[in-house]
């Protein structure tokens, strides 16, 4: 679209009423804000729907008119959606600066070649010629009555220590990483924090970069939080203008936030896609408020993260022992030979075959994972000339869902798995091997979160991890120290039984 | 290093004699993506060039699917449009990159399509490319016309011979909706028998071509055709 600026402030071309010269937003050196007119009776409801948030026009119901006169009365602001400099686009939305994820078109709302962000298209297109909208009127004040929590479960010694640091940081608007390992039971260390930030009035939201994560923490928290509305938000969800203090969302919907909390803490810091895509790591910035705390929550951070933590740069808390007090089976390696090679001819390693066969003849349910859809295709037929219930599965599988169903409900025996099930699935008592865990797809993280797999039950806290391979790497052998350091930690701390 | 316009992902190009001499198209998409495409070929209907391969045999009489049969002996539309031609089956990749092309506006995808027009194109005799036009609301709602975005990436002129009268969605409405709507399009064109081309995203019911077509013969058109990305 475009503008005409008359007397410092912007005036959308359709809403002229004489002719002047107009031009899109972007070629405009500054946007000239308004200031807040006190006495301008403001749409509440546009408040809900646009506080904290970037939106497009289209995102909104509201007539132009409206959000323009928003606008002359300070309430509203227009930011670019693209701005370029040295003739270098960055999108203002999601971050990208990456000139392959930028196309031009001749533009029907401009009439000029327009540039636009293909990277957060989905999202609705942001070109040079659109407008972002935020608000800039008071802010919504959530009414909180103390108490807010509704939980009687109790902390283990090491949740509760991690638990008051997580209170802290969001009391003093720091950074806080929570290094948890697998099973440690890392939602419950949140509750105390979440509960000190609503009670003081703050806004909170719980991001994850998985939907699953969303939907399964969204009962959870909305439980132990039953006299606040929380918002649930992924692709598609219904809750998409629900202003709440409590907001759980995957890293994506974050892209329509604009300085809207004061908490954010963030589940799985290192898993895909946030590790790897620089726009989601971007709209968790743009979504704190200048004045917030942070909070990473993980298992495996990454080894810069660790040598930070180390080095005193990073603010940590470990939590090194399961709720359960038992040490984290240590993964125990088994070199296989060249087990692709044999493949070929239709053949498992001896050592692998023979893991497998136990497992058949004691009934004990495992788990197998392969580093290649394809490697995985060629094993299955071998393994369900042992068993044939016997199933494979992979992030592309239309079953996904019913496999691992059926895994919990003890119809599968045996399941190969990508690093798809690496992390997020409990099945409570299970043996896990790796083949091929020389792959370079099984980095020190994803070992990690695999052997995590293992012993997760009170019932069942012990249980096998094996990694077959064809030479040792690096990740390999941090992941085993980084276990067993965790354990060592544990049982100097006493938070170990066994 | 080019990147395919569908996925992303980085393209090694293909650098080899024929390229170099027949200055062939920079590859637009990777070969995973275009596999995902399937091309129409075989034996297709004479009038709308749907795939008869997999059509029931009460559906169709010699290469005529039965929905050409129906236009073709509807005194009102019979001959109207001479033949369509359409490149893709309208299958679920091509629909989601249709959509995202079209609905979500991300214009870069018509170079996707450009080598499967281009080839097309060259045996298909025509004086004139003329898109489907899009309403004024809609076509600042979309920021561009789909159809004509087309011919522009493909290396030629559209010929805007059309505009359009009313504005509702086409796709919320059933056949017999479509087909006995009054004319949708208007045009100020007099031709003195040109060969059309009508250029459009997907043929559904045909009903729209055949308005266009219908509206363009009385213009003076000697003949109108039409080509299509896909076929639904």
């Amino acid at each position: 679209m475009r503008f005409a600026c008359i007397d410092s402030k912007l005036i959308p071309e359709k809403l002229l009423t004489s002719p002047e010269q107009t031009s899109p937003i972007s070629t405009f050196e500054q946007v000239p804000a308004q200031p807040l007119n006190p006495d301008y009776p403001y749409n509440k409801d546009l408040q809900q729907q646009l506080s904290g948030k970037q939106l497009l026009i289209e995102d909104l119901i509201f007539p132009l008119s409206e959000l323009q006169a928003h606008y002359e009365n300070g309430y509203l602001l227009y930011r670019k959606g693209i701005i370029s400099t040295k003739n270098k686009p960055t999108c203002t939305r999601c971050g990208n600066h990456d000139p392959h994820y930028f196309a031009a078109f001749p533009c029907a709302r401009c009439k000029e070649e327009c540039t636009y962000c293909r990277k957060c298209l989905m999202m609705g297109r942001v070109s040079a010629c659109t407008p972002l909208l935020s608000w800039t009127g008071p802010l919504i004040a959530h009414e909180t009555n103390p108490p807010q929590l509704s939980w009687d479960g109790t902390l283990s010694t090491g949740q509760q220590l991690a638990s008051e640091r997580v209170v802290q940081a969001i009391k003093e608007n720091k950074e806080l990483l929570c290094w948890a390992v697998c099973g440690a039971g890392k939602t419950e260390v949140l509750f105390q924090g979440i509960d000190a930030a609503l009670t003081a009035g703050k806004r909170v939201c719980l991001a994850t970069p998985r939907t699953d994560v969303v939907l399964e923490l969204t009962p959870r928290l909305k439980k132990v939080f039953p006299s606040i509305p929380v918002a649930s938000l992924y692709g598609g969800s219904e809750d998409r203008h629900l202003n709440a203090p409590l907001t759980i969302a995957t890293t994506h919907q974050l892209l329509r936030f604009y300085q809207a909390f004061d908490a954010v803490i963030l589940d799985e810091v290192d898993a895909f896609p946030y590790s790897v895509d620089e726009s989601l790591q971007y709209a968790v910035r743009q979504s704190r408020k200048p004045t917030s705390s942070m909070i990473y929550l993980t298992a495996t951070p990454n080894e810069k993260w660790q040598a930070d933590c180390r080095q005193g740069k990073r603010d940590y808390v470990t939590i090194p022992a399961r709720f359960h007090r038992h040490p984290l089976p240590v993964p125990v390696f088994h070199w296989c030979g060249n087990w692709e090679k044999g493949l070929k001819k239709e053949r498992l390693p001896a050592n692998v075959l023979q893991w497998i066969k136990k497992r058949l003849l004691d009934g004990k349910q495992c788990l197998l994972f392969v580093p290649k859809i394809e490697r995985m295709n060629d094993i299955l037929p071998l393994v369900r000339k042992l068993h044939p219930k016997i199933e494979a599965v992979h992030a592309e599988d239309p079953n996904r869902k019913e496999k691992v169903q059926a895994m919990r409900k003890k119809d599968i025996p045996i399941l190969l798995t990508t690093t798809i099930l690496e992390r997020g699935v409990t099945f409570p008592n299970i043996d896990v091997a790796v083949l091929g865990a020389e792959d370079r797809i099984f980095t020190e993280s994803a070992l990690v979160q695999i052997a995590g797999r293992v012993g997760r039950s009170a019932q069942a806290p012990s249980g096998e991890i094996i990694f077959f391979h064809y030479g040792k790497t690096n990740a390999m052998i941090r992941a085993r120290k980084q276990i067993t350091r965790m354990n060592e930690e544990a049982r100097m701390k006493g938070l170990i039984d066994h | 290093m080019s990147h395919c316009q569908i996925c992303m992902t980085d393209m090694m190009p293909q650098i080899g004699w024929r390229a170099l001499f027949l200055k062939e198209d920079p590859f637009s998409i990777c070969r995973e993506c275009a596999s995902k495409f399937e091309e129409i070929k075989g034996e297709t209907c004479r009038s709308c060039d749907r795939s008869l391969e997999n059509v029931a045999p009460q559906f169709k009489v010699d290469d005529q699917c039965a929905d050409c049969i129906r236009w073709e002996t509807d005194a009102e539309w019979a001959g109207v449009l001479d033949r369509n031609y359409s490149l893709l089956t309208y299958n679920t990749f091509a629909k989601e990159v249709l959509a995202r092309y079209k609905f979500r506006g991300d214009y870069a995808i018509a170079f996707a399509f450009v080598p499967f027009i281009k080839q097309r194109l060259q045996s298909i005799p025509f004086d004139a490319l003329v898109p489907i036009p899009l309403s004024e609301e809609r076509l600042y709602e979309r920021g561009f016309n789909q159809s004509e975005a087309l011919i522009i990436a493909s290396g030629y002129k559209p010929t805007n011979l059309l505009t359009r009268i009313h504005s509702e969605k086409q796709s919320k409405k059933s056949r017999a909706e479509r087909i006995h709507l009054p004319q949708v399009f208007q045009t100020e064109a007099s031709l003195s028998n040109e060969k059309v081309l009508l250029i459009d995203d997907i043929y559904t019911t045909g009903s729209t071509l055949r308005h266009a077509a219908k509206l363009l013969k009385s213009a003076g058109a000697q003949s109108v055709c039409s080509l299509t990305l896909a076929r639904g």
